[in-house]
């Protein structure tokens, strides 16, 4: 059951099976509870109203609030304590497995095994936890984020009528992602994986009386299950090869491939469609924009903070495998390179405070897909965790700015426009100062300003990115014949580029938002207020974080110089999990402390010249209302309709799929060529021959008559042959 | 337990009494349910007697079918619990009933479902309720005795008996199409299995007309020499069209949609794996070489392929919810196929899975299509829309039971998928890609499916009055969730009872292949993907 001479045996990383069953208890209980209304008179969930929605108001609430402002679900006090405090009580037994890990020292994975799960032949699947310094920096960010996030959606849900259903979903989404991230092998990775993707479905289409909601549920399932259609061929390829599917046989035995090899490149890249899907790249990003039909909250933890996190998690933990596959390694940091260009242009026209949060994501994670690729695995996954942090509160922040709006429509008895669309907002600086300071950190740290956490994780995937294109295995590796220094340098000046866009978008979202006159409704604008303590406190958490997360992993250039700390921690921290593989596709080039200089003042340099471009030309004043805007032309007509990818796809192949399968396969295969002429076309024949044959035997022979009749026939005159 | 039912005997009667016992309530039934003497009072009068007595029969049959999971050795792959009498003694036909791994597991599905399918039922069928309850006891028997026969014209007759209760629960207790439809399904079946007859007595001749028996007409059936495709053809077309295999598969709509709830979940969770069912057991391991001949398996295969993804398609622009569901099978039965006829143990294995659990979940979903019409009286998908306000318990349900039929890990779904695919993978790599993409379709149709029914917005006011699932519908769903969950978070049982007959069975087919069955397996695996010499040294996972 247990490896006894490891360090970690009698610590608390045994009990590591609580961090994902505590949640589970809380999904039970909620989800009971919210069943639990069928049988108890109370408001319908989520409205008694059959008309409510088509309500003609947009964005979240839309149908809810309308109906049932001040209305709580009986449980709602139940509730409000059981759903955060599992996760709660999650993170401490994380945080003491963590601090036994650093008493302990261990640095080898503590394999952690409960049942066989799919034994066939020689293939056998385990039920296996594995606890080691990189699931580890996981489960924190899931469990700590996770607890400020549900701390927040009690006063941001509290109202809703599907109150024990969101955390009852919210709860089960901890499950399975801790699932996701502590699974020792593939597939008990791949039913966090799947599972994740059913949460997603489930809260993107949480107010699923909107159609809009339940299309983009349903669209991030399926497009999902195209990456995990790459996923499981990944397995596949990796038992029929490799012959194991848990983490060590893997790694032991893929040494054997050839490296560099058909087999390794083509698990590598079939690893990465999964994470292409699940993390939203090209070309399967087109789910997460979408994803923002549901509650705030649910896009700050999913669709920001964890699940959308795990395909870096994924290679991150493979990278025993992409060490092998240089040619894999450069497909993902040009996919993550142009993914977070190709995005970032989008969020400069989005006028949705969400859709915003949403391209940025998806540019973000573009970010941590070229440090991954690029063999810089610590930087990819510190990026993953500062922007866990300030994506985190930028969601958050929104919700309190949408949830505001929403009050000051409501209270104001003002008409209900778009709560969720920055021209209807302006000043609100002014009625949510804590929100404001607090989103402007965040700004800062993603637009890569020191000392904020993304200036420190930005620029080391950057630099990172520079020092492999001159000197490392991997730039005289080849992709398609163009060798891979080429490719890493003009995905530097890509990321540069995209690092300028981000300082653009991201301070334009500010300044529509909160600086300038107030553009709501006049009868809501004396409305406007600050969200709730357990709202901002949350978002008070995750400011100190995002201000402070740099320090994890402070370059040594700046640990030399300045008396910050130590540097470099998170890269000592993940040494035994991804050294080898760094090393093998990084080697040993070190960039000399003035390029480092040089590199470092041009990042901060891009990030100033956005904010203040930013500032110097975008002029609130001139923007009118939604309702009232004039139609977007030229490129920003382009930008506004994300380059119309969304309208391509269903034209070029959804509708002639399902056109296809309507006229030609169903009415005619199916009715027209099988069944009707085959099958009651022999019945018809049959009928005619029955009829000559009535003729015959004076009209008592019926189609089951003749069929054996037939038979005999036949039979005797195999019998005669024989 | 083992020492109990060792007590008691329970493997020297078990196998007869699993038989006799649903013939007798049949008797019981027609003798004491007898019609009332007043017209209106007989509905009533007959209905309760009826009704009870057969649930009665099949929970009984149930709790004494499972004894069989405990008392199943499942170390050998020989015949187990055989009762052999004689019966037709002039032509060598004998009373021969047994099992091994392969039907415990069709045997158990079948009596799981049995009651499962009358309770979710139970107040679907409102008249001639003596006949109907009666017809399911003989179809119960009828199933078991094909399941069980060990003798090749008991085999047969049963199959043939079987056929009789369901044509007559589908022609008279269905819906409007009802008579095309148990006319349909008679035929197609029949036409097949007048040719199984045929290969039957064939094989009978090859004993010298002395012997049906199962292991005697094995050991002579080497003696076909080439013939043995036009045998295994002769069989393998009855069970391609009960599976069904494309393009045999036109009169599963019809039935399925027309037959009333319960006869809809015995025919998909039950009644199709008798197609499997008779591949596993007869076909291939009579026949090996003949299923292992390039032409036939690439065909089966290619066949299999065909129905996952043809049968997704075609499911996905379906209005009609129980045409979408039958459509489903069609899918999922091409998985078993694949696996099936890929012959690695995985796969095999796999298909028995899929089998197991597309019983589950295709019946449930069945069950609560059934549900639904029983308050609305309409299966047109655009007559719902929105429920899960007015009917949370039922769209949970439906919701979870949609995940198992999507595959979900964690579900009974996803297990059985992923040891097929796995296992055909390891042989025919680009094959098992192609049928991957099913996986991909059949999120694409259920998912649509069920954001048509219990999300977007309630337009039908009707539907904002229904009534939730009451406690008889709630706790038969209950059952269906844990056997869900169970199978997929625990299937190790289960694979573990199934295990030694489907080695068995790859073994046999290994044996019979001119070529190793990997070595032809590699010359259709893609250049660039085939595993360099280092690869090779790390086994050949798929064999065994």
């Amino acid at each position: 059951m247990m490896d006894a001479a490891h360090p970690l045996a009698g610590t608390a990383a045994e009990l590591v099976w609580l961090v994902p069953l505590l949640p589970f208890l809380g999904f039970v209980v909620n989800g009971l509870l919210s069943l639990s209304s069928a049988y108890l008179p109370g408001p319908l969930d989520p409205s008694s109203d059959p008309t409510a929605g088509h309500s003609g108001h947009t964005g979240e609430f839309a149908s809810v609030q309308m109906t049932h402002h001040g209305h709580r679900h009986r449980w709602e006090p139940l509730v409000t304590i059981l759903g955060p405090a599992v996760v709660i009580a999650s993170f401490l037994v994380s945080a003491a497995i963590a601090w036994a890990m650093l008493r302990t020292g261990a640095d080898t994975p503590f394999v952690q095994t409960y049942g066989t799960w799919m034994p066939a032949g020689n293939l056998k699947v385990e039920w296996a936890f594995q606890v080691d310094r990189l699931s580890m920096v996981m489960v924190l960010i899931i469990t700590g984020i996770g607890s400020l996030i549900h701390l927040f959606s009690v006063g941001y849900m509290r109202e809703d009528p599907g109150y024990p259903r969101f955390f009852a979903y919210l709860n089960l989404f901890v499950v399975f992602m801790l699932a996701l991230v502590l699974g020792a092998n593939y597939p008990v990775i791949f039913v966090g994986w799947e599972g994740v993707g059913l949460c997603s479905y489930l809260l993107i289409g949480f107010w699923f009386s909107d159609q809009a909601n339940a299309d983009a549920g349903k669209k991030a399932f399926i497009v999902n299950r195209v990456g995990d259609f790459g996923f499981l061929i990944a397995m596949f390829l990796m038992w029929s090869n490799v012959g194991a599917l848990d983490f060590a046989g893997v790694a032991a035995k893929a040494s054997q491939l050839p490296a560099g090899g058909a087999m390794i490149t083509a698990i590598c890249l079939f690893l990465f469609l999964g994470c292409a899907g699940k993390s939203a790249q090209m070309p399967l990003y087109i789910w997460l924009p979408d994803a923002m039909a549901g509650p705030t909250p649910v896009s700050a933890l999913i669709h920001a903070a964890t699940m959308v996190t795990a395909g870096v998690y994924l290679i991150a933990r493979s990278s025993f495998l992409f060490a092998l596959a240089p040619a894999a390694s450069l497909t993902v940091v040009i996919v993550g390179g142009i993914t977070a260009f190709f995005a970032a242009t989008i969020g400069l026209k989005q006028w949705d405070i969400k859709k915003v949060l949403a391209y940025s994501t998806v540019s973000q994670l573009g970010y941590m897909f070229v440090g991954v690729g690029a063999g810089a695995f610590t930087a990819g996954v510190f990026h993953l965790v500062t922007h866990a942090f300030f994506k985190a509160l930028l969601f958050l922040g929104a919700g309190s700015v949408i949830h505001a709006m929403h009050e000051a429509y409501h209270e104001g008895h003002a008409h209900h426009d778009d709560a969720q669309d920055m021209r209807n907002m302006g000043g609100l600086r002014k009625a949510m100062p804590f929100t404001w300071a607090f989103m402007w950190i965040a700004t800062l740290a993603i637009a890569g300003i020191p000392p904020f956490s993304g200036f420190f994780s930005k620029d080391e995937i950057l630099g990172t990115l520079f020092a492999r294109a001159h000197d490392s295995p991997l730039a005289s590796a080849t992709w398609l014949g163009i060798p891979g220094s080429t490719i890493l340098t003009a995905i530097y000046g890509l990321g540069l580029v995209t690092a300028l866009l981000t300082a653009i978008y991201m301070t334009r979202m500010m300044i529509y938002t909160f600086h300038g006159e107030n553009r709501s409704d006049a009868k809501a604008t004396p409305h406007l207020r600050e969200a709730p303590w357990i709202m901002t406190g949350p978002l008070a958490v995750l400011a100190v974080l995002s201000l402070s997360g740099g320090w994890l992993n402070i370059p040594a250039l700046v640990a030399e110089r300045f008396p910050v700390g130590t540097a470099e921690l998170l890269h000592h921290w993940l040494e035994p999990v991804v050294g080898q593989a760094t090393a093998a596709l990084g080697g040993e080039g070190h960039l000399p402390a003035s390029t480092e200089e040089a590199l470092i003042l041009v990042a901060v340099g891009v990030a100033i010249a956005g904010i203040a471009g930013a500032v110097l030309f975008l002029k609130p004043a001139r923007l009118t209302r939604a309702a009232a805007a004039p139609p977007e032309r030229g490129v920003a007509w382009v930008l506004a309709n994300k380059y119309f990818v969304d309208e391509f796809l269903n034209k070029g192949l959804i509708q002639p799929v399902v056109r296809v399968s309507r006229a030609v396969l169903w009415r005619g295969i199916d009715v027209g060529l099988i069944d009707g002429l085959m099958v009651n076309g022999s019945a018809t024949f049959a009928r005619g021959v029955a009829w000559v044959g009535s003729r015959v035997q004076s009209g008592l022979v019926g189609n089951y008559a003749w069929a054996i009749v037939l038979g005999v026939l036949v039979l005797v005159g195999m019998m005669t042959i024989r | 337990m083992r020492d109990l039912l060792t007590a008691i005997h329970y493997g020297s009667w078990i196998l007869p009494v699993l038989l006799l016992l649903p013939v007798a309530g049949a008797v019981v039934i027609w003798v004491a349910a007898r019609p009332a003497p007043h017209e209106d009072e007989r509905e009533y009068g007959e209905s309760f007697i009826a009704r009870d007595i057969a649930i009665g029969v099949l929970l009984l049959e149930l709790v004494l079918s499972l004894g069989l999971w405990w008392a199943f050795d499942k170390d050998t792959a020989a015949w187990q619990f055989v009762v052999d009498l004689p019966w037709l003694a002039e032509w060598g036909a004998r009373f021969t009933v047994g099992l091994d791994g392969i039907s415990l597991m069709m045997v158990l599905l079948t009596t799981v479902l049995m009651p499962i399918a009358v309770l979710g039922g139970w107040t679907g069928v409102r008249h001639k309720l003596r006949t109907y309850y009666a017809l399911f006891l003989l179809l119960e028997a009828g199933i078991l005795g094909t399941f069980l026969a060990l003798d090749l014209l008991l085999f047969y007759v049963m199959w043939e008996i079987m056929l009789i209760p369901i044509y007559f629960i589908i022609g008279i207790y269905g819906g409007e199409r009802r008579i095309y439809a148990s006319i349909k399904f008679f035929l197609y079946t029949l036409s097949g299995s007048l040719l199984m007859l045929l290969g039957v007595i064939v094989l009978w001749r090859y004993t010298g007309g002395t012997s049906f028996a199962f292991d005697e007409v094995m050991r002579v059936a080497p003696k076909a020499g080439p013939a043995a495709l036009w045998l295994f053809g002769a069989f393998s077309i009855a069970f391609a069209i009960k599976v069904p295999i494309f393009p045999f598969h036109t009169w599963l709509p019809d039935a399925h949609v027309e037959a009333p709830t319960a006869g809809s979940v015995i025919l998909a969770g039950v009644l199709l794996k008798m197609g499997t069912y008779g591949f596993l057991r007869f076909s291939i391991p009579l026949f090996p070489a003949a299923a292992v001949h390039p032409t036939v398996r690439t065909l089966v295969l290619a066949l299999a392929v065909i129905g996952i993804i043809y049968g997704a398609l075609v499911a996905l622009v379906q209005t009609d919810i129980k045409k979408l569901v039958a459509y489903s099978s069609v899918s999922h039965l091409g998985f078993v196929m694949l696996g099936i006829f890929a012959f690695t143990e995985q796969s095999v294995q796999g298909a028995q899975m899929v089998t197991i659990s597309h019983g589950i979940s295709s019946g449930a979903l069945f069950l609560l299509v059934g549900m639904i019409y029983e308050r609305t009286h309409t299966r047109l998908i655009a007559a719902y829309g929105g429920i899960a306000r007015a009917v949370p318990m039922f769209s949970a349900a439906l919701a979870l039971v949609a995940m198992s039929s999507i595959g979900l890990p964690g579900t009974n779904g996803f297990v059985g998928e992923f040891l097929v695919l796995i296992g055909t993978y390891s042989v025919y790599p680009y094959l098992a890609a192609a049928a991957s993409v099913g996986v991909i379709l059949g999120a694409a149709y259920l998912l649509w499916a069920l954001q048509r029914i219990i999300f977007n917005p309630l337009d039908n006011r009707e539907n904002a009055t229904l009534s939730d699932l009451n406690r008889r519908e709630l706790a038969v769903m209950g059952v269906i969730a844990v056997l869900i969950v169970w199978l997929g978070v625990m299937p190790e049982p289960l694979l573990s009872r199934t295990a030694s007959a489907s080695r068995r069975l790859v073994d046999r087919v290994h044996a019979a292949s001119p070529v190793p069955v990997s070595a032809a397996a590699t010359a259709l695996a893609p250049a660039a993907v085939l595993p360099a010499p280092a690869a090779a040294g790390a086994g050949h996972p798929g064999g065994r």
